[in-house]
């Protein structure tokens, strides 16, 4: 019996309207899976945020999630500018999206701090001009 | 009381043709066509009745009770749903109405419209003082409260724990009846006159409430021609008999419910499509700053019931003339004893769509249902009975049904094994 769930998303760049399909997609199967609703919410939440500065920064990019009886990972992957200052970017408040994103009232700051406080581990590793790659590890407990 | 999930959307397996309209529409996937009939999975399904609306063989019906009931009781109390104000061209005052309900039967009648100012009342006290659980879902529709339990656990603690308007109007009017009547409370019959089934089924198996005091209920669509012809006498008469004022006859459309808090702080979403979409919005945290989420299944709100017979949006447009002239609210807490009633039940999520019994099960099935996906032609066809592949996938696993109800599965299998007959025929030669 498998007990491993792998599956695979792409972000596609610039498109707000279907921004949070990834994320809503694994929120649902999350719940036929019978994952406990606190559980889901954190995936959900830090998942969405994840993928939303995806299309705000980095021209979009792949998400792989993998499930499993235990927990739940998610790697986001961009071929972005990369995050100058990791620490000034975890500041609630702190962001550096443009007027036209806050305009449709994204770019509150909220994004990596939430995907820290919804995850139970996070990892993010990134490189001017390069791209960047956020780990996050949410716990079924 | 009936099981917890009793359904009044039911079918007429004679009128069912085993098209897929239904099973298209269906917002939570309750509906299959097994066998050339549709089959409605009662788990899933929440009355809003969208199956009702769409069936162009009207195989899809609302189990209610008929105008007959009221002979049941020695003395009967009509609870009229204020989307009933709707119906009529021209109505200027809602007492012609209830005048027109007691001459064709009704021994008195009682306004679902005043029990929900004071509903209004005790919710506005409510939210002020839980500050903590805002933002609040309004529980008065029954679909949206059975959506919630089965889809939306974490939303379950916003839900506003106040008994519906209809039920305290029915807890309100029973105890007036007894005391004017002096009857037992069993010679009483309570009826509601209701836009909807999903309130039908809120009546037979009430979630929040231990027991609800409507015995009976009725579509407005089955009242509104019997009242039709008593308007005109009607408007004659004297008698005063409503209790409510524009709050109250509000809450027949959408945003009613939400003015009756006295915020700016909310929104009211009506339609279940978008109901879903604000649910999953509000689940991911995508506004956290509202004070209030009015939600209505129906489109326009009550007045869009399936069991109404008027446009929802011109009877939202009569109610919004009838409210014109209404004070703000007739029936106010202050004056009398009376109080919104809290719910003496939690709801309790029901995780009715889990694939397996626990969750490494659960992805094992859903490992097979990814891959199951893969293999369908992903058109959403409804040929096999299923609304979509994805769902069709799901049964599989559930084990409801086989991968050669797909046809265009079936196709390839049978090619292949023609293909198979000639190759041996060949060899044969």
């Amino acid at each position: 019996m498998t007990d491993t769930i792998k599956l695979k998303y792409i972000v596609s760049p610039d498109d707000f309207t279907r921004a949070g399909e990834a994320s809503s997609d694994v929120k649902g199967k999350l719940k036929k899976m019978g994952i406990p609703p606190e559980i889901v919410r954190k995936v959900a939440i830090a998942m969405y945020e994840g993928e939303i500065n995806m299309v705000i920064h980095a021209n979009g990019g792949t998400i792989d999630v993998e499930i499993t009886p235990s927990e739940i990972t998610m790697v986001l992957a961009d071929t972005g500018p990369g995050i100058k200052d990791i620490e000034q970017a975890m500041q609630e408040g702190f962001s550096t999206a443009p007027d036209n994103v806050r305009s449709l009232g994204f770019g509150a700051g909220m994004g990596l701090p939430n995907m820290k406080k919804y995850s139970d581990e996070m990892d993010i590793q990134t490189q001017i001009g390069v791209g960047t790659t956020v780990t996050m590890k949410v716990y079924i407990k | 009381m009936e099981g917890p999930f009793f359904n009044s959307v039911q079918l007429d397996k004679e009128r069912c043709k085993g098209c897929i309209n239904c099973i298209k529409r269906c917002p939570t996937q309750a509906i299959r066509v097994r066998n050339g009939k549709a089959v409605i999975t009662k788990e899933f399904c929440i009355d809003c009745g969208e199956c009702i609306r769409i069936c162009p063989h009207h195989a899809k019906l609302a189990v209610y009770d008929s105008l007959e009931v009221i002979k049941n009781y020695e003395y009967a109390v009509a609870l009229p749903a204020p989307s009933l104000y709707g119906q009529f061209n021209n109505l200027d005052d809602v007492n012609i109405v209830l005048r027109a309900l007691k001459e064709i039967g009704f021994d008195d009648v009682f306004e679902v419209s005043a029990a929900a100012e004071i509903v209004s009342a005790t919710s506005r006290e409510y939210v002020e003082a839980h500050p903590e659980k805002k933002p609040f879902i309004s529980s008065a529709c029954p679909s949206v409260v059975r959506l919630i339990r089965v889809r939306f656990p974490n939303l379950i603690e916003h839900l506003l724990p106040i008994a519906a308007p209809v039920d305290l109007a029915a807890k309100i009017a029973r105890e007036r009846a007894i005391e004017k009547t002096g009857l037992p409370s069993e010679k009483i019959g309570i009826i509601f006159i209701s836009p909807c089934p999903a309130k039908v089924s809120a009546a037979k198996s009430p979630l929040g409430l231990d027991f609800t005091n409507i015995d009976a209920v009725v579509a407005i669509k089955d009242v509104y021609p019997v009242l039709l012809s008593h308007m005109k006498n009607a408007a004659q008469g004297y008698e005063e008999l409503s209790f409510s004022g524009k709050i109250g006859v509000g809450w027949g459309g959408s945003g009613g419910e939400a003015g009756g808090l006295l915020t700016d702080s909310y929104l009211a979403a009506d339609g279940i499509e978008n109901v879903i979409r604000v649910l999953e919005d509000l689940e991911d945290q995508k506004f956290s700053s509202l004070d209030f989420i009015e939600l209505n299944a129906c489109s326009g709100g009550c007045v869009g019931g399936v069991l109404t017979v008027e446009n929802p949006y011109v009877a939202k447009a009569k109610l919004k003339k009838l409210r014109k002239y209404l004070p703000v609210a007739k029936f106010h807490q202050g004056d009398t004893e009376l109080h919104g009633e809290y719910w003496d039940t939690k709801i309790e999520y029901q995780p009715v769509f889990k694939l397996g019994s626990d969750v490494k099960e659960s992805i094992a099935l859903m490992a097979r249902v990814e891959e199951l996906c893969e293999k369908f032609p992903g058109l959403d066809c409804g040929s096999c009975g299923a609304p979509t592949c994805k769902a069709l996938a799901e049964d599989i696993v559930r084990g409801v049904a086989r991968e050669s109800d797909c046809v265009h599965l079936l196709r390839q299998y049978i090619h292949k094994l023609s293909d198979e007959i000639s190759m041996l025929d060949n060899k044969k030669e």
